[in-house]
């Protein structure tokens, strides 16, 4: 981390990420907070970059900057209007405090400790092969199982997802027919 | 002038305090979500961090597991994101209001 390309590049991406961030907060209207939330992400891709996460920073904009950021645009816009301002609950006070006071400990804790750390030349000695083909390794190896886990919980999510905005017009149709041969049967049986 | 562990960290911990702002503090449902996606970056963020300059790890005994617990967190992550916006449409659709002081209740 010696040179001053990556020094320039986590000052500034950082700074974009955090104020994005708090633009999300800020703003008023949740387009306008969404498209700071996409900054975001993209700010955090450029820093994941900046720690030799190459895969990661394109998963990450593929997967968020790409997929989740579409979702949340169709969430909003399925929405009406009236319910498109990013308005404040009342419990502001207790949530802006809670959320400071765990950035401002995150932030002391993270200054204040010494830690294990390689820098310097040591770390440019355990500089990074390829991300990918390790990554590739470790989830077919060791982390199998977990892979194995997290594909199928992505089935049922989505399966979830479908299931549960699957408009029920037609079951309550196919109900109410039942209901009626119910009741023709029974007419039937009446007259037999 | 270096960058070092302390300083991601640090960025971590912001948006990640945020994250909480946003999500303990908005009213409507997708905002509350944007506010767990923040927490959830800024999870990947420290991750990344540790993976990069930890010394704990002899050189190839565990090289990249941050970068692989970050895997799961994106899975973990899309898979909340799709089944939480199904259910904001969903109480959308019944109740006509994405206001969560509004959906108070557990049965109408």
């Amino acid at each position: 981390m010696e040179s001053t390309g990556v020094v320039v590049a986590f000052y500034v991406l950082s700074g974009l990420t955090i104020l994005s961030a708090l633009s999300v907060f800020l703003m008023r209207n949740m387009v306008h907070s969404l498209v700071f939330l996409v900054s975001v992400f993209l700010g955090m891709a450029g820093l994941f970059v900046t720690l030799s996460a190459d895969f990661i920073a394109v998963a990450q904009i593929l997967i968020y900057a790409g997929a989740i950021s579409v979702l949340l645009v169709f969430a909003v816009m399925l929405t009406p209007l009236a319910s498109r301002d990013n308005a404040n609950s009342l419990y502001v006070g207790p949530g802006v405090i809670l959320g400071g006071a765990i950035a401002a400990i995150v932030v002391f804790t993270a200054i204040d400790v010494e830690w294990n750390q390689l820098t310097g030349v040591a770390l440019e000695e355990r500089g990074f092969v390829s991300t990918i083909e390790m990554i590739g390794e470790q989830l077919l190896g060791r982390y199998v199982l977990a892979f194995e886990v997290a594909s199928v919980l992505l089935l049922f999510a989505l399966l979830g997802a479908i299931v549960l905005v699957t408009n029920r017009d037609e079951d309550d149709e196919t109900a109410d027919g039942d209901a009626d041969e119910a009741a023709t049967t029974g007419v039937a049986e009446d007259t037999v | 002038m270096t960058v070092d562990l302390s300083h991601y960290l640090a960025v971590s911990g912001i948006v990640f305090g945020i994250g909480v702002m946003v999500a303990l503090s908005k009213r409507n449902v997708i905002a509350v979500l944007m506010g767990v996606e923040l927490m959830l970056n800024a999870s990947n963020l420290a991750f990344l961090a540790f993976s990069r300059f930890s010394g704990a790890f002899q050189e190839g005994t565990e090289p990249l597991a941050g970068h692989t617990f970050v895997v799961f967190v994106l899975t973990v992550a899309a898979a909340e994101a799709a089944v939480a916006l199904a259910m904001a449409v969903l109480i959308y659709r019944k109740r006509e209001t994405v206001d969560l002081d509004r959906i108070s209740v557990l049965r109408w």
